[in-house]
């Protein structure tokens, strides 16, 4: 089944210019796709409306899971599966298993936070990329507007992002799988 | 720029206020030293032990623990102070004038060090006593006698004076007060004349104030808190002394730029600022654990007796035991838990609850690392504890915030106010 997804595309010089276009273009009912940009542009996030991420609290379930695990594997192996006295220590030295229970933390935290954003960004190694426009990578700001999201006349939008400094306006049809 | 100059105001009610903590904190002590000097088990746990052991002992501990605690966040905010302008930072251009101001202790903190320590030396230190070094004598201690000359030099042959000790003493305070003095008089000059050329000398200066205090920083912890237990040592105490004080300055940064803000002032600190002064705290209380820990697991696991013994002093202990857990729940697992989410260091009401604990916390941290070595058995925790932190605390504040009032709160002429200004943490 092949679907098409139509973009029209502002594409913008500056960033001062694209973050006060984007607050105009919100509040003239346009819906934003996406802003592609060359370098992080301070601000962008809160004027396209973005809720923060969720990743920190991932990365802080899996350094529990990683802490718990460390305290499972160390107990079980030490102090019930074959217990043994080394430097006169308690079968269960809890100190003893600080490093470990910091290093299994750190470790699941860190994957755990980098796979769970490959996940949730479509992040794989097959992945088809939109290349909306090969000049994101170079000098251009992009900003995606999604035909299907929005249910306004294509002119219209076309003469909203030129009134609000767009140098030039493209549109991009996808055609998907 | 619009940044209007602000100048903080010590009114007569905040000194009023300041001087009454003192009063209570005189009040306390003595009502503390009353109470132990007629009767209590504190008299009798001194008969069976043998040792002559008075109120004064225990005054003169807790006289020396606010000493080095104090002195630390002192010389540690102008380490803060230097740090900004070797490292370049910008964002902390609205609050770096708070911990200079931290320097104003100084002075009073040497002089009170050099007195107390000739007054309680002999109660605080134990290589204090000559027959050590006395080879006709049943107390003479072979280990202690070959660190004499640490102590003693040049008089090392007849240990009287320790005059290399205090020579390093004065010498260290005299050093810290100089190079603060310079950098107070450049941030001044910065304030008034504008220009980079008072930054670039700030920052060639603070260089160097950097690698001096690195070296004071650990003979200062050696000589003031690790040769009270003279047998023992650790080669990651000054480290450890330093990781205290400097996260106790963090927090106490915080804190009064909050108090600041509450009044009104420091316009030009917002919540981005706040939220790196806040992941300073968070994160150097994550240090002092490290620091702590790496020196606990060694000596845990090498479970070797002479150094084994700070620790069963500490923890396997009906006095102390306790408190060994408290400065771990205080230090590490509040401050981690209660500053992880963002929202915590970027507002004010949870950074007010933790950094005064953080504080407080580090308090406890010196307690630990002085009590159990000289007072032993005879140690304990109450009125006089808490008169002599009330004192030296409202007296150190009242110095840091006159300073404070005599400048104002940021340099108008900064050449980094403007980053500050657009400074934006996501």
């Amino acid at each position: 089944m092949m679907s098409n997804t139509k973009f029209i595309l502002g594409v913008y010089e500056d960033e001062d210019i694209l973050l006060s276009a984007i607050t105009n273009i919100r509040t003239a009912g346009v819906k934003i796709h996406e802003v592609y940009s060359p370098f992080p542009v301070h601000g962008i996030d809160d004027v396209l409306g973005y809720k923060r991420s969720k990743l920190s609290i991932v990365a802080f379930l899996f350094g529990v899971l990683g802490t718990s695990l460390a305290l499972t594997m160390q107990i079980g192996m030490m102090g019930v599966d074959w217990p043994m006295i080394i430097g006169g220590k308690d079968f269960i030295p809890y100190p003893s298993f600080v490093p470990v229970i910091f290093e299994l933390t750190v470790l699941l935290a860190a994957y755990g936070m980098c796979f769970t954003f490959f996940i949730v960004s479509d992040l794989k190694p097959w992945a088809k990329p939109r290349i909306f426009d090969l000049r994101i990578t170079d000098d251009k700001h992009v900003m995606a507007i999604d035909l299907d999201q929005n249910k306004i006349d294509v002119a219209k939008i076309d003469k909203i992002l030129k009134d609000n400094g767009a140098s030039e306006v493209n549109q991009k049809t996808f055609d998907e799988a | 720029m619009t940044t209007v100059e602000e100048k903080y105001d010590f009114s007569l009610k905040a000194k009023k206020n300041l001087l009454i903590t003192v009063g209570i904190g005189i009040a306390l002590t003595v009502l503390g030293i009353v109470l132990m000097s007629t009767g209590g088990h504190h008299e009798e746990a001194a008969h069976e032990s043998g040792h002559a052991f008075s109120w004064i002992n225990r005054l003169g501990v807790d006289i020396w623990i606010n000493n080095i605690y104090f002195t630390g966040i002192a010389i540690v905010g102008v380490f803060f102070f230097a740090l900004q302008y070797a490292a370049q930072a910008g964002w902390s251009a609205g609050i770096k004038r708070i911990p200079l101001a931290f320097g104003s202790w100084l002075p009073i903190a040497g002089i009170l060090m050099l007195v107390s320590f000739f007054v309680f030396g002999h109660d605080l230190f134990h290589w204090t006593h000559h027959d050590l070094y006395d080879t006709t004598s049943h107390e003479f201690d072979s280990i202690i006698n070959a660190k004499k000359a640490y102590f003693f030099w040049p008089l090392s042959d007849h240990p009287s004076v320790p005059v290399f000790f205090i020579a390093r003493m004065v010498f260290f305070f005299g050093l810290w007060y100089y190079l603060f003095m310079k950098l107070r008089k450049l941030a001044f000059q910065e304030h008034f004349e504008g220009g980079t050329a008072s930054w670039y000398s700030m920052r060639k200066l603070s260089a160097v104030f950097l690698i001096i205090f690195a070296v004071t920083s650990s003979i200062a912890a050696w000589d003031w808190v690790m040769s009270i237990d003279t047998h023992w040592f650790s080669t990651m105490f000054g480290w450890y002394v330093f990781a205290s004080w400097w996260v106790t300055t963090l927090a106490l940064i915080t804190f009064i730029t909050i108090h600041l803000k509450e009044k009104g002032l420091l316009s030009i600190v917002n919540e981005n600022h706040l939220h790196d002064i806040g992941k300073f705290v968070f994160a150097f209380s994550v240090f002092w654990t490290y620091i702590w820990f790496s020196q606990f697991l060694l000596i845990y696991y090498a479970n070797i007796p002479e150094e084994t013994i700070y620790f069963v002093e500490r923890w396997n202990n009906d006095q102390y035991g306790i408190i060994f857990f408290v400065n771990l729940f205080l230090n590490f697992i509040l401050p981690f838990l209660l500053l992880m989410p963002r929202d915590a260091k970027r507002h004010t009401a949870i950074l007010k609850v933790v950094t005064p604990i953080v504080i407080f916390g580090h308090w406890i941290d010196f307690y630990l690392m002085i009590t159990p070595g000289s007072l032993k058995e005879n140690g304990g925790y109450g009125l006089v504890e808490f008169g002599t932190m009330l004192i030296y605390g409202g007296a150190f504040f009242y110095v840091v915030f006159n300073s404070l009032s005599k400048a104002p709160l940021f340099a108008k002429n900064d050449p980094m106010l403007n980053e500050s200004l657009h400074h934006h943490v996501q």
